[in-house]
């Protein structure tokens, strides 16, 4: 049997390469550092397998035009960085709403403002909790390496179509420049069928109509609703997570996600060579948050450690699981300011003190 | 044999919904000669229709085609979306009002004429916020009163109004620009005429119609009236007029192409 092939590539053009071979030819964007690659990259392969890389006039018009495409049936996706992605909210609360899968990419930079263009984990809570007005969810994963980053790719393009919802991969600066080895996939292309897409109406069917708008307040209600069991599925069906030194149920637990999770790997493997009983917790999807796996090791922890490349955002999600129960302490830096092994060991050794 | 003759019908790109326009709004006319278009060129399977907020956010009940809501502004930008994923053969137009296409979708607007988007633009132009009650607009004119310019348009507060044709037809992509209004029948004839030409011409480039309209409601006016304020106020300013039909096309569309090796030449 072939073996894959490995190939060594940063991680935001393997990104772009593994959309591209989960089916998606259509790509609308605006040039934002530190994705710039994923961008330069779709618009030099688009054409040669057949697809369209269009470059917007800005991230309101990207993020509409995924609207347009995606209503038309096809795998679109857009990438973008923190300020921008704020700026594609509004076509992001119309995919909900209209339910048109989209898949976005999210590079995330230090904020707020203009910030800098350093890795940060700053747009947790807009991505799970935010991105848009109005009552609604999207899929968001967080990859921790390169390999994941592709993975989750065919993956997130996969639940877009099943749920008719926009999902994001979330990664930051550190995912999207780093270069690894990657393999990809080989599993054919799910193809998803779409009755409901705008594509010129055949004289045997009723016209389509993409949209979000509905004036009667108990019918957008019963829409909003008929959404909401759908995120109750997503609730139920997609949440992943992964555990690290967690068999021999450890009394301090660190959760963090993407490359801070990465990081604390390191942290560990270190401390466990002193003897300091330690595992991680990482969510993979930060929406649905991993609620039932991380219950699971709340009986076993003494105390909880969130790690994050920001001021904490990810760790409100942790207190909600966690509770009263066990306290959970916060180690972060804000600003594109990357936590260090040494500092993740520090603050561990201040909790058992 | 029946006296009975049938001049005028609901055309098939309609569905049967009633409009929900006020009483003598044009909106409903240049609905009309757009689904008349589309049943006459035969293209009601290939069309898609994209009506962003406005008064006419709710076209999508109307056109009996598939169609697309939009957000305020965004509508050329989903229809490039539509035109670069469908196949060639599609129809794609937008229904824009003024303060849409000329305020919140001014970049959407110009970047979708300058990339050549195969689309066709209906521009409803009316001087006025309709939907949200009559407030100013990019287009209102010098002095007049809205619910936002109670003391009229002030050009030295707020500039003057803009002129779409004449700005879209500064750029090169565009192959048809024309400005109709939908207030007589001659007038009306017209403009069906210049909605026809554009989609003829949708598959060679983008395609502009805007046409001049009432609000009766925003305007404070009756429907008459309106007309007449219209012809008296609108049309001096915003000439009726073809500014852009392929046999005009500048030259600067064809002929400009630049010496790119310069940067080669500097170094050496
Ligand atoms: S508010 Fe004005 S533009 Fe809107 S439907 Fe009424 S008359 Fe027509």
């Amino acid at each position: 049997m072939a073996t894959a092939q490995r190939l060594l590539m940063k991680g935001t053009e393997a990104i772009a390469e593994a959309a591209i071979r989960a089916g998606c030819r259509h790509f609308f964007g605006y040039p934002i550092t530190p994705q710039n690659e994923i961008p330069e990259y779709m618009s030099k392969r688009l054409p040669q397998v057949g697809g369209v890389y269009l470059q917007a006039e800005s991230e309101v018009s990207a993020s509409n035009m995924l609207y347009g495409a995606g209503g038309s049936g096809v795998r679109v996706m857009t990438s973008s960085s923190s300020p921008g992605i704020a700026l594609m909210a509004e076509g992001f609360s119309y995919l909900c709403g209209s339910e048109i899968p989209a898949v976005v990419v999210n590079i995330m930079r230090g904020g707020p403002g203009l910030g800098d263009i350093q890795p940060s984990q700053g747009d947790y809570a807009m991505c799970t909790k935010g991105f848009g007005h109005g009552d609604k969810h999207a899929i968001v994963l967080a990859p921790s390496t390169v390999q994941e980053a592709v993975d989750l790719m065919a993956l997130a393009f996969d639940l877009a179509d099943q749920y008719r919802n926009p999902c994001v991969v979330m990664g930051d600066g550190l995912i999207g420049q780093m270069m690894e080895p990657v393999t990809f996939p080989e599993a054919p292309v799910k193809v998803y069928d779409k009755p409901w897409a705008a594509t010129g109406k055949p004289p045997t069917r009723k016209h389509n109509i993409i949209n979000s708008l509905y004036l009667d307040p108990e019918e957008l209600e019963r829409h909003v609703y008929h959404l909401f069991e759908k995120y109750e599925r997503m609730r139920a069906d997609e949440q992943r997570h992964e555990t690290f030194m967690l068999d021999d149920a450890p009394p301090v637990v660190i959760c963090a996600y993407g490359t801070m999770a990465r990081i604390a790997k390191t942290a560990i493997r270190e401390l466990r060579k002193t003897g300091v009983k330690i595992g991680l917790f990482r969510p993979i999807t930060a929406w649905p948050f991993p609620v039932e796996a991380l219950s699971g090791v709340v009986q076993s922890t003494k105390v909880f450690l969130a790690v994050e490349m920001s001021m904490g955002q990810m760790i409100e999600d942790v207190r909600m699981v966690v509770g009263r129960d066990r306290p959970v302490k916060f180690f972060g830096r804000p600003g594109g300011v990357i936590p260090t092994v040494e500092e993740i060991i520090h603050q561990v050794k201040l909790l058992s003190n | 044999m029946s006296e009975e003759q049938l001049i005028f019908k609901r055309s098939k790109a309609l569905t049967d919904a009633y409009f929900h326009y006020c009483p003598g709004c044009t909106h409903g006319i240049a609905h009309r000669l757009i689904a008349e278009v589309i049943e006459e060129m035969d293209i009601q399977d290939k069309t898609i229709g994209v009506c962003p907020v406005g008064c006419s956010v709710l076209a999508y009940n109307y056109f009996d085609v598939d169609i697309h809501e939009a957000s305020h502004g965004r509508a050329p930008a989903v229809a490039t979306g539509i035109r670069r994923t469908l196949p060639q053969d599609r129809y794609v137009f937008t229904y824009q009002g003024d303060g849409d296409l000329a305020s919140i979708g001014m970049a959407e607007i110009v970047h979708a004429a300058n990339r050549g988007e195969k689309i066709t633009v209906v521009f409803i132009n009316n001087a006025i916020y309709g939907m949200t009650g009559g407030q100013m607009a990019p287009t209102t004119l010098p002095g007049m009163r809205t619910t936002t310019s109670p003391y009229g348009r002030d050009t030295a507060l707020c500039g003057h109004p803009i002129r779409m044709c004449e700005l879209l037809n500064t750029l090169v992509e565009p192959v048809f620009v024309a400005r109709g209004a939908v207030t007589t029948p001659k007038y009306i004839n017209r403009a069906k005429k210049l909605l026809r030409q554009a989609f003829e011409l949708q598959h060679t480039g983008f395609t502009f119609v805007e046409l001049l309209s009432t609000c009766p409601t925003g305007w404070g006016l009756t429907p008459e009236n309106s007309v007449a304020w219209l012809e008296r106020n609108m049309v001096p300013f915003f000439p009726l007029s073809v500014f852009r039909e392929p046999a005009a096309m500048p030259a600067a569309a064809t002929k400009y192409a630049p010496d790119l090796k310069v940067k080669d030449d500097a170094k050496a």
